[in-house]
C-alpha cells in the first residue's frame, strides 16, 4: 500500500455512538424500512396461522364425504347451505364449502411447499458446503449434477419424475426436492468458496477441528444470509409448483385437494360463469405466493451488501 | 495576473444519506493557473475524489454542491445547466480516473470509446475523428495505434490501460484535467513513465492539472502547489516546496513524517494515531484535535483557514513553525 | 472455435445418450401399460399379442438398445394411443407449441426491456415503484389461474377473444430433411383468427418472462450505473442517451440474452401450463395426455426431443454470448 496510510492502532479518541447498532438490530430495522414487506410478514404469518388451525375454524371437513351435500353444489358465494350456514366463498360441484376448502388446501399447499423446501435446503445447502469445502473431485461431480439439473425447467423435471412415480403427496414432495436441491447447493457453494478462504476457517484448521464442526459450525452460518433469501423464494415457487402440477392432474389426490386442485376442480364451470370455484382458491394461492416474496425481496436487498454504499 | 484557470470558493458538497448528513467536501477554497499543477493530498476519505467530481458536475445523489462557486475561466460551473456542464465535460475540462481496469467499458472497442468522444463535442467527419484518436493514441506513447484502436480494452495491460484513459482525457486538448489518483494502481516505472508524460504535457499546452492523491512522494516531483485535505477541508496549502519543507499544520508534518525515504532509514517511521474521523458525526471544533499530537482547548473551536505568509494558508491555532520565523 | 464447437457437440451426444437413459429406464420401468392399453375383457391370448407386438416381452436392456438403435434413425417408437408414429405426433404439434413460445420471448422483451431500463435509470421514481411490484406479482401469478382468468374476463365475460383452440391456421412447407412432416407446418400467427386465438395463450405464457427480464434489467442497469466506466463515459461528456444506450446497455444485454436464450428452452416447457388451459394443440398439451394415460413412446420421444432442444437452445446461447461479451474467447476455453 501507500506511505501515507495510517495503521489503526487503538483509536483512542473513536467518536462515541450513543447507541450500539448489532447486526440483529440493524437487519430488523433495514427489514422494517420496507412497509410492503412488513405487510407481507404480516399476511404470511396470518395464513399460516389459519392453515394450522384450519380444523378448528373451518366452519366444515371439507374432506369428510359424510359432512359434503351433493344438494348444495355450486352455489353462489352467500347462500345458506342446508347445512344451516354460510357458503361466504360458495360451494364446488361436490357441495364443499369453498371457504373450508381453501382452509384445508393451504394446509396441504404450505406443508409440501415448506416442506420440500426444508428437505430441499438441508441437501443442497451440505452438498454445497461440501463441494466447496472439499473441492477437487466432490466439487466437479456436486457441481456437474446441479449444472444438469438447472439446465432443465423446474416442470420438465417434475413432470418427468411423476410420470416415473405416478402421482400422490409424496411423489410431488420428491419431484420438488429433485427440483430445488441444486439451487441451494449452487448458493452455498458460491458463498462458501469465498468464505473458506478467510482467516477463520484457516484458524479452525489449526485448531484440527473436526471436519464437520468446520462445515457446520464455522462455514455454514456465515453462508446463512444469501441461503435465507433462496429459502424463501424457494418456498414461494414450491407452493406454485405444486399447484401448477395438481392443477394438471398429476399432482395431489382429489380426495384431498390442495389448492391446485380446487382451482382446477371450476375449470369446467369457468365457461358457465360460475367463476367462484377457481377463482377464490387462485386469489388465496396468489396472496400467499405473493407476501412471501414480497418478504424475500426485502430480505435480498437488505442481505446483499453488493447494492449497500 | 491572468484570470486562474480554475478558482474554486467556499466549495461545499455534501451527501444527503438515510444515516444523516455527510459532508465531504466542506468550505474549500483553492486556485489553479494555466500550465500548473496542484497537488490535492488527503487519506481515503478525506474528500478530495469528490471536490473532483464536483468540478465535473458528476456528484451523484444523495450528493451534491450545496454551497460555493466554481469559477472555470470566470464562469461558475456550479451555476451551469447540465446540457452546458456537457459541452464541457471531455472538451474544456477532462478527468481520468484511479483504475485504469475500471474505466474503460469492457464491451466497446477502444476506437468507438474514442471517437464518441470526439464526436461529443467536434463535428468532424468519423475518418477525422479516428484520426485524431489514433495521433493522441500516438502522442501518449502506444505503439501501432492503428492496430489498438480495433482492440478491446481487456486485450490491454493497466498501465496501457491508462494510457488510453490519458489519451482520451487528451483528445480536446483540455484546459483542465483532474486526475484521481492515476498513477496508484500501476506499477512504480509505469507510474514514473506516466508521470513524466504528463508532466511534459502540462508544461507544453498549458493544460492546468489537478492531481488527486494521497502519495506525497509524487506530489513533490509533480506539483507546484499542494493542498491538503483532512475531514473535508483543506487544512493547509502553498507552493509544494515550502509545504513539504516546512509544514505548518500537524496533519502535514505527520503525513510528511509517515513517508518513507532514504535518508530516515533506520530510525522508526512516525505515525499519526488513530483515523479518519467518520463524515458522519464531525465533532463540533478542529477535526484534527483528536490526533493531534499538541490540542488545547482552543481546538474545541473550529479554526478558520488563515493566511499566514503570501500563499501560505493554514487551518490551525498552533502551527507547527512560523514562516516568518524560519525565514529570519 | 472449431475446436471448441467439436468440443461442444460431444458433449451434447453424451448429454443426450445419458438422459435417454435416464428416461427410458424411468419411464419403462414404472407402471405398468399392458394393464393400461389392453382392454381387461381381453383373454390371455389377446394380450400376449399385444404384449409381443408392442415388443414388451423382451427384457428391459434388450428393449433400450432396440430403442436406441431405432431412434438413430428418427423411430422413437408408435403411439399405444394413437397408434402413430411417436416422433410424427410430437413433430404435428411442435409448431403450435414453438409460435407460442417465440410469441411470448419476443413480447416480454417488448415490453420488459424499456420498463426495466426505466426502473434501473430511476429507482426512487413512483412509477419505478410500481413496476417493481407489478413485477412481483408477476412472478408470483401461478400461470394456470391467470390463465383461467383471462378466459373468464375476456372470453366470457366480454366475448372479445377465442377460449380454446388455434383458429384457422395456414400451412407452409416445413423443413425438407424431415420426412415424417413433408405434409407442411400448420402456424396460426399468420392469419387474424389464429392470431385471436394465439394472444391469451402468448399473453399468459410471457407474464413470467415479462417479470424476469424487468427483473434483470432493472438489476443490470443500477449495477453498471455505479461502474467507473459509465462516469468515465459521463465525464467524457457524452448525451446522457449515449450513455444509457450504448455503454450501459451493451453490458446489460449480454446477461438479458443469456437469460432470455436460456428460459426459451423453459418457456417451452412451461408452455405444458398455458396449453392445457387454452386447450392448445401443441406438443405440451400431448405430452399430459400421455402421462395420464402412460402412453410411453410419447413420452419417451418428447423427453428427447425436449433434450435435443435444450443442447441446441444452450450452445446458441454460449455462441450469442461470447459475441456479445468481448471478453470471453472462446478459442481458450476449447483448448
Amino acid at each position: 500500500m501507500s506511505q501515507v496510510v495510517i495503521d489503526g492502532a487503538a483509536p483512542p479518541a473513536a467518536p462515541v455512538q450513543a447507541k450500539v447498532e448489532t447486526p440483529l438490530r440493524r437487519f430488523v430495522s433495514e427489514f422494517c424500512e420496507s412497509k410492503i414487506a412488513l405487510f407481507g410478514l404480516v399476511v404470511i404469518t396470518t395464513i399460516a396461522l389459519i392453515a394450522i388451525f384450519a380444523p378448528w375454524i373451518a366452519p366444515q371437513n371439507p374432506y369428510d364425504l359424510a359432512q359434503l351435500d351433493i344438494m348444495d353444489g355450486r352455489m353462489e358465494p352467500g347462500t345458506v347451505g342446508g347445512a344451516g350456514f354460510t357458503y361466504w366463498l360458495g360451494t364446488d360441484d361436490q357441495g364443499r364449502d369453498m371457504m373450508s376448502g381453501i382452509m384445508y388446501g393451504l394446509r396441504i399447499s404450505l406443508t409440501v411447499g415448506a416442506g420440500s423446501a426444508l428437505v430441499a435446503c438441508i441437501i443442497g445447502a451440505s452438498l454445497g458446503l461440501l463441494a466447496a469445502y472439499v473441492g477437487g473431485r466432490t466439487d466437479t461431480v456436486i457441481m456437474r449434477l446441479v449444472d444438469l439439473q438447472l439446465s432443465f425447467p423446474s416442470i420438465l423435471v417434475a413432470l418427468m419424475i411423476l410420470a416415473f412415480l405416478g402421482k400422490g403427496v409424496t411423489n410431488v414432495v420428491i419431484a420438488l426436492v429433485i427440483v430445488e436441491w441444486a439451487y441451494y447447493a449452487r448458493t452455498v457453494r458460491g458463498t462458501a468458496l469465498v468464505e473458506r478462504r478467510r482467516e477463520y476457517i484457516e484458524a479452525a484448521q489449526c485448531l484440527a477441528l473436526p471436519t464437520h464442526r468446520i462445515l457446520f459450525r464455522h462455514l455454514l452460518p456465515n453462508c446463512l444470509p444469501p441461503l435465507i433469501v433462496i429459502a424463501t423464494m424457494q418456498v414461494a415457487r414450491a407452493i406454485a409448483l405444486e399447484a401448477t402440477l395438481s392443477f394438471l392432474g398429476l399432482g395431489v389426490p382429489i380426495t384431498e385437494p390442495s389448492l391446485g386442485l380446487l382451482i382446477a376442480n371450476g375449470y369446467e364451470y369457468m365457461l358457465s360463469g360460475k367463476y367462484w370455484i377457481s377463482f377464490y382458491p387462485g386469489i388465496a394461492l396468489l396472496i400467499t405466493i405473493v407476501s412471501i416474496n414480497l418478504v424475500g425481496d426485502q430480505l435480498r436487498d437488505v442481505l446483499n451488501p453488493r447494492l449497500k454504499k | 495576473m491572468a484570470t486562474p484557470t480554475l478558482e474554486v470558493r467556499n466549495l461545499r458538497t455534501h451527501f444527503f444519506t438515510r444515516a444523516g448528513v455527510v459532508k465531504a467536501v466542506d468550505d474549500v477554497s483553492f486556485s489553479i493557473e494555466r500550465g500548473k499543477v496542484l497537488g490535492l493530498v488527503g487519506e481515503s476519505g478525506s474528500g478530495k475524489t469528490v471536490t473532483g467530481f464536483s468540478v465535473l458536475g458528476l456528484v451523484d445523489p444523495p450528493g451534491r454542491i450545496v454551497g460555493g462557486s466554481i469559477l472555470f475561466q470566470g464562469r461558475d460551473l456550479a451555476k451551469m445547466s447540465e446540457a452546458e456542464m456537457r459541452d464541457l465535460r471531455g472538451n474544456r475540462i477532462a478527468m481520468i480516473f484511479q483504475d485504469p481496469m475500471m474505466t474503460l467499458n469492457p464491451v466497446l472497442r477502444v476506437d468507438t470509446q474514442m471517437i464518441e468522444t470526439v464526436l461529443a463535442h467536434k463535428k468532424v467527419s468519423r475518418e477525422e475523428a479516428r484520426q485524431r484518436a489514433r495521433d493522441t493514441l500516438g502522442m501518449v506513447g502506444i505503439p501501432s495505434p492503428d492496430e489498438r484502436l480495433k482492440s478491446y480494452p481487456h486485450q490491454f495491460s493497466g498501465g496501457m490501460r491508462q494510457r488510453v484513459a490519458i489519451a482520451i482525457a487528451l483528445l480536446h486538448e483540455p484546459d483542465l484535467i483532474v486526475a484521481d489518483e492515476p498513477t496508484t494502481a500501476l506499477d512504480v516505472t509505469i507510474q514514473g513513465q506516466i508521470l513524466a508524460e504528463v508532466q511534459k504535457l502540462a508544461s507544453t499546452t498549458g493544460t492546468a492539472l489537478i492531481w488527486i492523491t494521497h502519495d506525497l512522494s509524487v506530489v513533490a516531483g509533480l506539483a507546484d502547489d499542494i493542498a491538503v485535505m483532512y475531514a473535508g477541508r483543506i487544512v493547509e496549502q502553498g507552493a509544494v516546496s515550502e509545504v513539504l519543507d516546512a509544514p505548518l499544520h500537524p496533519y502535514t508534518y505527520g503525513l510528511i513524517g509517515s513517508v518513507p525515504s532514504r535518508n530516515k532509514r533506520g530510525e522508526p517511521l512516525r505515525q499519526i494515531p488513530g483515523m479518519t474521523p467518520s463524515l458522519l458525526n464531525i465533532q463540533p471544533g478542529c477535526a484534527f484535535r483528536t490526533r493531534c499530537p499538541r490540542p488545547t482547548q482552543a481546538c474545541l473551536v473550529e479554526p478558520e483557514i488563515r493566511e499566514l505568509a503570501p500563499g501560505r494558508d493554514v487551518r490551525c491555532f498552533h502551527p507547527m513553525s512560523e514562516p516568518a520565523e524560519r525565514a529570519a | 472455435m472449431t475446436v471448441y464447437l467439436v468440443r461442444r457437440l460431444i458433449q451434447a451426444l453424451f448429454v443426450v445418450l445419458a438422459m435417454s437413459l435416464i428416461v427410458f429406464v424411468g419411464v419403462y420401468a414404472i407402471g405398468d401399460p399392458v394393464e393400461i392399453l389392453i382392454s381387461p375383457d381381453a383373454d390371455q391370448i389377446e394380450r400376449e399379442r399385444a404384449v409381443k407386438a408392442l415388443g414388451l416381452d423382451l427384457p428391459l436392456w434388450e428393449q433400450y438398445l432396440v430403442f436406441l438403435g431405432n431412434a438413430v434413425q428418427g423411430n422413437l417408437g408408435r403411439s399405444f394411443v394413437f397408434n402413430e408414429p411417436a416422433l410424427k405426433l410430437i413433430l404435428q404439434r411442435m409448431p403450435a407449441t414453438l409460435e407460442l413460445a417465440f410469441g411470448a420471448t419476443f413480447l416480454a422483451l417488448l415490453v420488459g426491456l424499456p420498463l426495466g431500463l426505466y426502473a434501473g435509470l430511476r429507482p426512487n421514481a413512483q412509477a419505478s415503484k410500481t413496476i417493481m411490484a407489478g413485477s412481483i406479482l408477476g412472478f408470483s401469478l401461478p400461470t394456470f389461474w391467470v390463465g383461467l382468468m383471462l378466459i373468464m374476463v375476456f372470453a366470457v365475460q366480454l366475448g372479445w377473444l377465442p377460449s380454446t383452440g388455434r383458429g384457422e391456421t395456414c400451412s407452409v412447407l416445413g423443413f425438407v430433411g424431415i420426412t415424417s412432416c413433408s405434409s407442411g407446418m400448420q402456424w396460426s400467427f399468420l392469419t387474424w383468427d389464429g392470431l385471436a386465438h394465439m394472444t391469451m395463450p402468448t399473453v399468459n405464457l410471457a407474464l413470467f418472462k415479462i417479470s424476469l427480464v424487468i427483473r434483470l434489467t432493472r438489476a443490470g442497469v443500477r449495477e453498471t450505473m455505479l461502474m467507473d466506466y459509465v462516469k468515465f463515459a459521463r465525464a467524457k461528456g457524452l448525451s446522457p442517451a449515449r450513455v444509457t444506450f450504448v455503454h450501459v446497455f451493451k453490458n446489460i444485454m449480454i446477461p438479458v440474452v443469456t437469460v432470455v436464450g436460456l428460459e426459451l428452452g423453459s418457456t417451452i416447457a412451461f408452455s405444458v401450463v398455458t396449453e392445457s388451459v387454452f386447450a392448445w394443440p401443441g406438443m405440451g398439451k400431448l405430452i399430459i395426455d400421455s402421462i395420464n394415460v402412460l402412453d410411453r413412446p410419447v413420452i419417451v420421444a418428447y423427453l428427447m426431443i425436449i433434450v435435443l432442444m435444450f443442447i441446441t437452445i444452450n450452445l446458441v446461447v454460449d455462441l450469442t454470448y461470447s459475441m456479445l461479451d468481448p471478453r470471453v474467447r472462446l478459442e481458450n476455453k476449447g483448448t
